[in-house]
């Protein structure tokens, strides 16, 4: 508890004693005295800053109510009602404090990834700093243990890491010299020297830190209702208690009771509860996603994914591997082994994919010494002179210009044929592996509910297919240009949108799928563990690269949207049952305190259940 | 240029708009934003007003919002 929270409360406790005790004593002036003493202690800031307020023309405030009410109660003598709702309304005031303070603590102590300290080597001196101290350049030493502060380079050292911070879970990472590293995670083996590569307030974690803050600065459709209606309903409820006030009493002349019941209407006018309750469980909502590397960069893309109907997947990089591999070799009149080594030789110039694929299969070292008079034809291949003879690796473009005649393979994927001189010595076919994650992430969705599931990509047909069948995808989209994925994306809008309901989300992997993301309902990234542009493209950012983790954000989104209606609904239901038995005269101004207090409390409790997002 | 701002016993949500109103107004803040669940205040001030800003920011503030400081 603050000090000021602490002092309140002593005026309270004090406030109820005296107050307690005048109810048992006879009638008089003491008794009244009492009374007095206690209403003024527990009351006076809040008429203090009523009279404050009204003089700057704020009328509607919460302590001119307030002040309003009991002042009323005072008036026509009921001076145990004016003590007991004061003390009533500061109790809920100071529990409200309180739990926001506890609220706002669980959530900062789960985003509690933040690196204190750097050891940094300078001038020969190992000193430990502040991250934010520690310029690009410099050489820091993480010992085993200790959460790496900045992102950098490994200079010496291997290791392992543990990125549990960023993604949620404990995928240990092997480091090496050469190997970047990223601030957050831990080092879970041996010593590491490292380089720094990026100032802390550039570093990954700074800027997921930065991230899941401003979060809630993009407001979920909930989040603004509320905010309208708060201002509509204070001067509503004043409304209703003038009129419960004025009609009854002119027609039963007893100004008296519905004077009493008018003034306790002004008890349950405020919305603080509602006002508090709904940012806070998306707050807890975003914490709660952030813990399992799920980043979600506003409260109305956490809204969104409550209600999502189609989603669409780029298929390289997001559903597939992204990385060629050599998958199959048919070799003819040689080896398989002999295959890879007369290509992976006539490809050691090259820097294309294909060709580092090629040579990582083969895995032993090549000669680039033997090669003579190579030559890379753009669209088709590479030839050189190889052990006096002539060798062609390339396309079937490639071969046919040297009159080759080549297999073709039923395989799907990039067919790399190799010949000598004109003989054909068969192909290496090079495709890219569907990730181990991909059908499980696509059943995941189907159970959550998506409706439909489309997959985009800029390979063939038959490798579409292909790769559709494996996952049980509904559509999938060929031989697309990157402009026309953004008109597929665009048709699928108009399709979702036409049925009023479900959102569209596109899953890329950042780098080339910036108009897609930014076009669809909301866009989300495969992170590479905070890779820039993923991180600047996406409205989520799944950290890991696990497509499964989308059907997650998915199920806290819809618990988190469900705790906040919960909130909404059982505060106005609270509020109006409660109106209707004071205008009944079932209930005093007592119990309408105890119950609009009763009430933001719970409300924000229930908030906080936001952050625990389950399984 | 940007500069933000640790607010403390900030309790009231609807009050976080009056704080934020009072501080929009101040001549010399271009813009403000006040996420009231963080109490972070982000304030786009004229960088030759800097000093003389952050000190009206500073006693406003309480004054919208009784309890509330700027840390």
């Amino acid at each position: 508890m603050t000090r000021m929270q602490k002092r309140t409360l002593t005026r309270i406790i004090l406030s109820s004693a005296l107050f307690i005790t005048a109810l048992f004593m006879a009638e008089g002036t003491l008794r009244t005295a009492f009374f007095a003493v206690a209403y003024v202690l527990v009351g006076w800031d809040v008429l203090w800053l009523a009279a404050r307020n009204i003089v700057r023309g704020e009328i509607f405030d919460e302590n001119f109510l307030m002040s309003l009410a009991t002042i009323g109660a005072i008036i026509i003598g009921e001076y145990p009602e004016a003590v007991a709702v004061m003390v009533l309304y500061q109790t809920g005031e100071l529990f409200q404090s309180y739990a926001l303070g506890k609220s706002r603590k669980s959530i900062a102590s789960l985003m509690d990834i933040r690196p204190d300290t750097a050891n940094v080597e300078r001038d020969n001196l190992l000193l430990t700093l502040s991250p934010d101290e520690v310029a690009v350049g410099e050489t820091l030493v993480i010992k085993p243990g200790e959460r790496v502060p900045l992102d950098g380079v490994v200079l010496e050292g291997h290791s392992v890491l543990n990125t549990a911070a960023l993604t949620g879970e404990s995928l240990p990472r092997d480091v090496a010299p050469g190997d970047d590293v990223i601030s957050g995670c831990v080092n879970q083996g041996g010593l590491l020297r490292i380089r720094v590569t990026k100032r802390f307030e550039d570093s990954t974690i700074a800027k997921i830190l930065d991230l899941v803050e401003n979060a809630s600065a993009k407001k979920a459709r909930v989040e603004n209702f509320i905010t309208r209606f708060a201002k509509v309903y204070t001067p509503l409820v004043c409304g209703l208690a003038l009129l419960l006030f004025a009609i009854p009493s002119l027609i039963t002349g007893d100004a008296r009771t519905w004077g009493e019941r008018a003034l306790s209407f002004l008890v349950v006018s405020c919305p603080c509860a509602l006002v508090i309750s709904v940012p806070l469980s998306f707050f807890g909502g975003i914490g709660g996603a952030s813990k399992r590397g799920i980043l979600v960069k506003g409260s109305n893309y956490l809204e969104q994914l409550a209600n999502v109907n189609v989603v669409v997947f780029d298929k390289t990089g997001t559903l597939t591997e992204g990385a060629f591999k050599v998958t199959v070799i048919h070799p003819q009149l040689v080896s398989e082994q002999e295959l890879l080594r007369l290509a992976a030789t006539v490809e050691s110039f090259s820097d294309h994919p294909i060709s580092r694929s090629i040579r990582a299969h083969y895995h032993l070292p090549v000669n680039p010494g033997e090669l003579s008079n190579v030559q890379e034809i753009a669209g088709q291949g590479i030839s050189a002179t190889l052990g006096g003879r002539t060798v062609y690796a390339g396309n079937e473009t490639l071969l046919n210009a040297i009159g080759v005649a080549v297999n073709v393979c039923p395989h799907l994927g990039t067919i790399v044929h190799v010949a000598q001189d004109d003989t054909y010595l068969g192909h290496i076919v090079i495709a890219d592996q569907i990730k181990a994650t991909s059908r499980e992430a696509i059943q995941l969705l189907k159970r959550e509910g998506v409706r439909k599931t489309v997959m985009l990509t800029g390979d063939t047909q038959p490798v579409a297919d292909y790769v559709a069948g494996e996952l049980g995808l509904d559509e999938a989209y060929a031989q697309l240009l990157p402009a026309d994925k953004v008109d597929r994306v665009e048709d699928l809008l108009t399709q979702t949108h036409q049925h009023g309901y479900g959102k569209l989300v596109f899953v890329g992997d950042g780098v080339n799928d910036a108009p897609v993301l930014t076009r669809a309902d909301v866009g989300v990234a495969m992170g590479a563990l905070g890779s820039d542009a993923a991180v600047e493209a996406a409205d989520v950012v799944l950290m890991d690269d696990d497509p499964r983790k989308l059907a997650l954000g998915m199920r806290i989104a819809r618990k988190t949207l469900a705790i906040a209606r919960q909130n909404i609904v059982f505060a106005l239901s609270v509020k109006a049952v409660t109106l209707l038995l004071v205008a009944f005269g079932l209930a005093n101004m007592w119990l309408a305190v105890f119950a609009d207090v009763g009430v933001s409390l719970l409300a924000i409790l229930n908030a906080t259940r936001a952050l625990n997002t389950g399984d | 240029m940007k500069k933000t701002l640790q607010l403390d016993g900030l309790d009231c949500a609807v009050c976080a708009g009056k704080v934020e109103k009072a501080v929009k107004q101040l001549t010399g803040v271009e813009s403000a934003s006040l996420n009231f669940i963080t109490q972070k205040l982000t304030l786009e001030v004229d960088p030759t007003m800097l000093d003389d800003v952050l000190a009206r920011v500073r006693k406003v503030v309480p004054q919208s919002q009784h309890g509330c400081t700027v840390l």
